[in-house]
C-alpha cells in the first residue's frame, strides 16, 4: 500500500518540478531594479513613509500647544 | 502552532469496484476520488509507462531539483540591498501608538480593515468575536476563531476557526438584530481554519486550512470552486495578488514552503523553500510582483516572482523571536513585522536594515495589518488589545 502511495506521490512531485523548472525567470538585478523603482514612485504617496500633517491624520490627535 | 495532519479515511462502496470496504480518499487531477485500496494500487500501476519505478521517478525528480537549483543560480547576479545602495537612506521613524482598542477579553488572534479605512474585526480566542466600528463593539456569536476577513462590500464578515469551518456574517446596522441566525457556513475543512479572504468580490472565499489544502468556495451556494494541493503540512496563511485581474494567490505552510497558486487551474506554479520553520504570515509587496514572508525562523523574507528566488532576508542576530504577521506600507518600502517577543520590527525592503523596533505591546504580537490607504496600522495581541500605530 506504501508502495503505491509512493509512487503516485513521486508522479506529483516529478509533474510539479516539471512545470517549475519550466517557467520563465528574469535576473535578479532587473527584478530589483523594478522594486526600486516601484518604490520611489509611490514613495511620496505613502503616509507611513513621508507623514502626514496632523490635521489631515485622523489617528494623530491634535495636541494643544505650550508656551514653556 | 502547528498540528498533525490527517488522512480521513472512510467506509463505504468503492467508486471503481463497488465493494464496501475502507476507502482511500485521494484527488486524481483535483477530483476526488473514493477507491477502495486494491483499486488504488491497480490503478497506480497502470499508470507507469514501461520502464517508470519508484526509483526511476526519485532519480528523475532529483534531476529536476538540481536542474532547478541552477537555473536560478544563473540569474543571482547581484543582492537587492547591493542594487539599493544608491536610493536615499529613509530619514528618522516617528511611528506611535494612537489608539489603544480594549475589551476582547482573551488573546487577540486576528484583525482585517474594512475598504472603508475605518472600520475593523478583530477575533480573539474562546470569546466571541468582535466587530468594532468607531470603537464600538458587537459581538458575533462564534468561538475559537482564528481567522477574520471583511467583505470588499463592507457588508459583511467571514470568520473561522477550530470548529473547521468558514462562515460568513453579513453585518447591519440594527444592533439588535440577531447575527447568529443569519450565519451561512461556507467552507469545510478536515481541520482548524488557519487563514481566509474574500476574493475581489463578496461572492467568493479563499480558506487555508490545517488539512493542508487551500480551497475556492462560492459564497452563495457553499460550493467548492477549486481545491489547492501541494503543501504537505498545516497550511498558515495566504494573501490574494493584488491587481484587479489577478488570478494568483501565495500561501505559506509547517512544511516551510511558501507556494504560488492559479485559482483558476488550481495548479503550484511556484514553490519557495528557504525558511528554516513554520511560515506564519505571507503578503504581497504592492506591485505584485514579490510577496514577504514572516516565519518562526526569527526572519522575514522578500522572493521576487519574476526572478523566482528569494531576494533578500530580514534579520538580526539578536532577534530570536518567531514572526507572526507581516505586511507592507503603501510603496513597499518598509516592511512591518510582528514578534512573538511582544515588538513590532520596522525594515526598510530596498536596503534590508531595520529601521525601527515598536515596543507596546505586553505579549506576543500575533496579528498586524496596514489600513487601506495607508495612514496607519493596526496590531492585535495576546494581551488582549489591538494598537493603532501612525
Amino acid at each position: 500500500m506504501s508502495t503505491t502511495n509512493s509512487i503516485a506521490q513521486a508522479r506529483k512531485v516529478v509533474e510539479q518540478l516539471r512545470v517549475e523548472a519550466g517557467i520563465e525567470r528574469i535576473k535578479v538585478s532587473k527584478a530589483a531594479a523594478e522594486l526600486m523603482s516601484y518604490c520611489e514612485q509611490h514613495a511620496r504617496s505613502d503616509p507611513l513613509l513621508v507623514g502626514v500633517p496632523t490635521s489631515e491624520n485622523p489617528f494623530k490627535d491634535k495636541k494643544p500647544c505650550i508656551i514653556l | 502552532m502547528c498540528d498533525q495532519t490527517f488522512l480521513a479515511i472512510t467506509f463505504g462502496p468503492c467508486d471503481n469496484c463497488s465493494e464496501t470496504k475502507p476507502l482511500m480518499n485521494i484527488y486524481v487531477k483535483n477530483e476526488p476520488i473514493n477507491y477502495c485500496s486494491l483499486c488504488v494500487e491497480r490503478m497506480a500501476c497502470q499508470g507507469l509507462g514501461p520502464n517508470e519505478t519508484l526509483a526511476t521517478l526519485k532519480t528523475e525528480s532529483e534531476t529536476l531539483k538540481t536542474k532547478l537549483e541552477e537555473e536560478r543560480a544563473k540569474l543571482h547576479d547581484a543582492e537587492l540591498h547591493q542594487v539599493a545602495e544608491k536610493v536615499e537612506a529613509l530619514g528618522q521613524f516617528i511611528i506611535k501608538t494612537r489608539r489603544t482598542l480594549k475589551g476582547h477579553g482573551n488573546k487577540v488572534l486576528c484583525m482585517d480593515w474594512c475598504k472603508d479605512k475605518r472600520r475593523i474585526v478583530s477575533s480573539s480566542q474562546v470569546r466571541p468575536f468582535r466587530w468594532r466600528r468607531h470603537e464600538h463593539a458587537v459581538t458575533m456569536p462564534c468561538t475559537w476563531v482564528m481567522a477574520c476577513a471583511y467583505a470588499p462590500s463592507g457588508c459583511a464578515v467571514a470568520c473561522g476557526g477550530l470548529d473547521n469551518k468558514c462562515s460568513v456574517y453579513p453585518l447591519s446596522l440594527d444592533k439588535n438584530e440577531n447575527l447568529a441566525a443569519k450565519k451561512k457556513s461556507v467552507a469545510m475543512h478536515t481541520n482548524y481554519l488557519s487563514a481566509c479572504s474574500f476574493t475581489n468580490s463578496d461572492m467568493q472565499i479563499l480558506t487555508s486550512s490545517g488539512d493542508g489544502t487551500c480551497a475556492l468556495w462560492d459564497v452563495e451556494s457553499g460550493q467548492l470552486l477549486q481545491s489547492f494541493h501541494g503543501h504537505s503540512a498545516d497550511v498558515l496563511c495566504l494573501d490574494l495578488a493584488p491587481s484587479e485581474t489577478g488570478n494568483t494567490f501565495v500561501s505559506g505552510g509547517c512544511d516551510k514552503k511558501a507556494n504560488v497558486w492559479d485559482m483558476r487551474s488550481g495548479q503550484c506554479i511556484q514553490s519557495f523553500e528557504s525558511h528554516e520553520s513554520d511560515i506564519n504570515s505571507v503578503r504581497y509587496y504592492p506591485s505584485g510582483d514579490a510577496f514577504a514572508s514572516g516565519s518562526d525562523d526569527a526572519t522575514c523574507r522578500l522572493f521576487d516572482l519574476r526572478a523566482d528566488r528569494e531576494v533578500s532576508v530580514y534579520s538580526k542576530d539578536s532577534i530570536i523571536f518567531g514572526v507572526s504577521s507581516v505586511d507592507f506600507s503603501l510603496s513597499g518600502r518598509l516592511l512591518f513585522g510582528g514578534y512573538n517577543d511582544y515588538t513590532i520590527n520596522v525594515w526598510d525592503v530596498l536596503k534590508g536594515t531595520r529601521v525601527s523596533i515598536l515596543f507596546g505591546h505586553e505579549n506576543r504580537v500575533s496579528t498586524l495589518r496596514v489600513s487601506p490607504d495607508g495612514t496607519a496600522f493596526c496590531s492585535g495581541s495576546w494581551d488582549h488589545t489591538l494598537r493603532i500605530w501612525a
